[in-house]
């Protein structure tokens, strides 16, 4: 193990138990107002008329008219509005705010609001959408690719044995970080100041910039410690920023929204359902000569990330495997639902789990073990993906498969499983994935141009200045942990503070994987820089700083779809044994193992703990976390309804990593955060078919759905 | 109307509306913001406390319940032997991640291992099943469980 790897004490740990991390909630602010939002209650309306109460002394209604620059808060677009002016587009779309000393006051009046709608007609879900004579898309892509081999040296195609055509649709699935969405502002000096939990502090700056049309240096973001952000506040804290911002610059006192979880469930962002067609040709001796690839994203209200979320959904939809020929399609739909958004694996948990599954069809057509026939397919060192980069770096997937088939007893498991009779069955499953790290394309050169900076003190402490946060993930511990080791010195001697944008440059959002491997990799370069020109010793002050370059051999054409999507790929196998109870028809995850190669663990005891928790997240997106949209409203809109694992759901967990040195990443290490997740889905599916011989295209697999199966399809043994 | 009850060892009266939530009187009243909310129904554990050594949910128990009872708060008991041996044995497992619900699982640990100090895995589960944790997946918090029930036995 390389000696990074070695676990030490992570050091927010003792006043997170102790309960004194101060969560926006928790924070005393002198004389602030609180407030809340009056919601839409309409899918699709015009706003005829909005008739609000007189108001006491002290308390404001802030709405579009107090927006001093854009109505638009800051995204890939400008597509997403802060408060309707005269139209609402989803149940729960804020359309004014209230804040004041008593919350109790203020919920009274919200509650005298009176609004006036005229209803249009809406669009609900992915049918709806189609349903239409032309769904409005916000986007619609297409591009050929052919994941493996160059063709010039594949082998003639063979005659073709057989073709499956075949649909999967996946839910939705909500965040349920525990702390809830929350938010305080402040105008003081001229300035605005917003702080709360959030994952990318740059991101609300130039959402804020944009809303005031105001200088950048006349907006400050805060992040406070973040309870739990999972893509859920990545860019809804951009829009609960405005609100306070706006609240606080009308009343010129501090002004503080916290959402309470139902509210939170019901306006913020969620994994975008999809349905995802996929068309596939075999060749007689069983390889896959084509596929054809049509993926829908329910989209919601605005547009938001749903371009980026497909993408990134688009480039996984091959899998890990070489196919001759891929013709692919993506289209995310406007419908009036709240706006879907970010969420660990970012398009790809819905392809792996659509591809994944569908790999085990065209198996079992063929007659064969699913994981044979994906191991024929594996994509290979050298070998080509979906977009036409290369796979530079060695692929482990062979020796990764072998660690998880030998533990697992999964030969032996799975023909005795797939006898299985009676009411209580067994069922083991494969998932094999990977996950580009950090942003698609050029991106990172393009758009998010990273810059971080090192300062060393006159005591000799050494403080680190990016805008990545810490939001549970680790990554005060890995960021310290990198620099303290490039230079040789304690950890104690590394500094780190949450964010601020009046002190941090950007380093970018801490999303997509890219902390570690992007902003490490650069905190790395700029603790070599320290290192070899002014070492910090006391009495000396020095600053250095570190911008992003592209590795100069990668690739990329934004317009086409074409060359290196990704600069590295992490990668997964998981092997999950579950028990499935046919008089319930629910599901226990019994045991998974897990192999990863995420290049070299920057701290192996947080890398684990990214690995647990984001495969008992995926088991919940494929099992138990339904979230319906009935009329435009979701009909789980509490932690009671909404279910997600508890302490008794959730498997033992055996987990190895497999060493993989990225050599642009610092120490050699690539993206942990988001692939756990992506495995869980298709592994479950996986041993679910396997223990009920029955075909599934759907997640969650809901005891609903398992029932209608087995009876519909009359194969269930 | 007034209740009066012990928080942390210190003798308490405050002034209230029947139904209100004796996790608003810890957090707002009394500045106990080691006590969080994430649910706001009984569900998350996130404001678990010990009330008369019994664990429960203030976000579900009306401020009337504390009516002359012994309430302990991450807040008290951080300051006690058994809660190092806890922290300890959190922080070398890997059990905290975002922090958010970890004094909920502070105090549901010790409430199951005051009830029974040697619980096997199983009934470290159910001990902690009424806390959720959507960070770790729990099998790091059941290790940390384990780990502190043996040094405590020590």
């Amino acid at each position: 193990m390389s000696t990074i790897s070695r676990s030490i004490p992570r050091p927010d740990s003792p006043e997170k138990s102790a309960g004194r991390t101060n969560y926006l909630d928790d924070l005393k602010i002198e004389g602030a107002l609180h407030a809340r939002l009056l919601l839409s209650s309409r899918p699709q309306a015009l706003l005829r008329r909005v008739e609000t109460p007189a108001l006491p002394d002290g308390y404001v209604i802030v709405d579009y008219h107090d927006i001093p620059g854009a109505n638009a808060v800051r995204m890939i677009n400008d597509s997403w509005p802060l408060f309707p002016v005269d139209t609402v587009e989803y149940i729960g779309q804020p359309i004014l705010l209230i804040a004041g000393a008593d919350v109790a006051v203020i919920d009274e009046l919200i509650a005298a609001v009176a609004v006036e709608y005229e209803d249009l007609p809406p669009v609900f879900g992915i049918d709806g959408a189609e349903a239409a004579n032309s769904p409005e898309c916000f986007v619609d892509y297409q591009f050929k690719g052919a994941p493996g081999i160059p063709a010039s040296e594949s082998e003639k195609p063979e005659n073709l044995a057989f073709t499956i055509s075949e649909s999967f649709d996946t839910g939705a699935q909500e965040h349920i970080y525990l702390e809830p969405q929350a938010m305080a502002g402040w105008y003081e000096n001229g300035r605005i100041t917003v702080t709360g939990p959030m994952q990318c502090p740059y991101y609300v700056h130039k959402a804020i910039v944009t809303i005031f049309g105001w200088e950048p240096d006349r907006v400050r973001i805060v992040q406070a410690p973040t309870g739990g952000a999972f893509g859920g506040k990545e860019e809804f804290p951009s829009v609960l920023a405005g609100y306070v911002a706006l609240a606080a610059y009308k009343t010129e006192q501090p002004v503080k929204l916290v959402l309470d979880r139902g509210q939170d469930i019901e306006i913020s962002t969620k994994r975008h359902p999809s349905r995802i067609a996929l068309a596939s040709t075999v060749g007689t001796s069983g390889f896959v000569q084509s596929t054809c690839a049509d993926v829908r994203l329910d989209g919601g209200a605005f547009e938001g990330l749903s371009s980026t979320v497909l993408q990134r959904a688009l480039f996984s939809v091959s899998g890990v495997y070489r196919v001759p020929e891929c013709s692919v399609r993506g289209r995310a739909y406007r419908t009036n639902v709240a706006p879907y958004g970010a969420f660990r694996g970012f398009g790809s948990p819905q392809a792996f789990f659509a591809s994944e599954m569908h790999m085990c069809h065209l198996a079992r057509k063929h007659g064969e073990d699913p994981l044979t026939f994906k191991r024929r397919h594996l994509l290979q060192q050298g070998d080509r993906t979906i977009t036409g980069g290369i796979l530079r770096d060695p692929v482990k997937m062979e020796e990764m498969i072998d660690l998880a088939v030998t533990p697992s007893e999964y030969d032996r498991k799975r023909a005795e499983y797939e006898r299985g009779a009676g009411i209580t069955r067994r069922g083991i499953g494969v998932s094999l994935f990977n996950h580009g790290c950090g942003f698609t394309g050029s991106g990172e050169r393009d758009i998010i141009k990273a810059r971080v900076k090192l300062r060393s003190h006159a005591d000799g402490k050494v403080e680190v200045l990016c805008s990545n946060v810490e939001m549970g993930q680790g990554a005060e511990t890995t960021l310290r942990k990198i620099v303290a080791e490039t230079l040789g010195i304690p950890m104690n001697r590394v500094e780190f503070q949450n964010p601020d944008t009046d002190q941090v440059p950007d380093s970018g959002p801490t999303v997509a994987s890219r902390t570690v491997m992007v902003v490490g990799g650069l905190l790395h370069k700029a603790a070599l820089k320290l290192k070899n020109t002014d070492p910090p010793r006391p009495g000396r002050s020095v600053e250095v700083e570190a911008n992003y370059e592209q590795p100069p051999e990668i690739e990329w054409d934004q317009s086409t779809f074409t060359g290196d999507a990704y600069p590295a790929f992490s990668w997964g196998v998981n092997i999950m044994e579950i028990e499935l109870d046919l008089l319930t028809f629910t599901i226990h995850p019994l045991t998974v193992w897990a192999i990863y190669d995420i290049g070299t663990a920057i701290d192996e005891r947080i890398v684990i703990g990214q690995i647990q928790g984001g495969i008992v997240q995926g088991i919940g997106y494929g099992s138990t976390e339904l979230l319906e949209v009935r009329d435009g409203a979701f009909q789980q809109r509490s932690m009671t309804d909404y279910v997600i694992p508890g302490s008794l759901d959730t498997p033992e967990i055996h987990v190895e990593l497999v060493s993989n040195p990225y050599h642009d990443g610092p120490f050699g290490a690539k993206g942990v955060g988001e692939i756990p997740l992506t495995g869980s889905a298709p592994a479950l599916g996986d041993a679910v078919e396997c223990a009920l011989g029955a075909e599934i295209h759907q997640i969650p697999l809901t005891p609903e759905y398992l029932e209608e199966l087995v009876r519909s399809e009359g194969r269930a043994r | 109307m007034r209740v009066s009850f012990t928080v942390n060892g210190n003798s308490v009266m405050v002034e209230a509306e029947p139904l209100a939530r004796l996790l608003d009187v810890l957090r707002v009243d009394l500045g106990l913001h080691g006590v969080k909310e994430g649910c706001g129904e009984g569900e998350c554990g996130a404001c678990a406390i010990l009330l008369n050594g019994r664990i429960v949910n203030s976000c579900v128990t009306p401020v009337t319940a504390a009516e002359g009872a012994e309430i302990l708060t991450i807040e008290g008991f951080r300051e006690t032997d058994r809660y190092a041996v806890i922290e300890q044995a959190f922080s070398d497992a890997g059990a905290v991640q975002c922090g958010f619900c970890t004094p909920g699982f502070v105090m549901a640990t010790e409430a199951l291992l005051r009830e029974n100090p040697k619980p096997s895995e199983k009934e470290i589960r159910h001990g902690l099943s009424g806390n959720l944790c959507r960070c770790t997946g729990y099998n790091m918090i059941v290790q940390a469980v384990q780990t502190a029930s043996e040094k405590l036995n020590e």
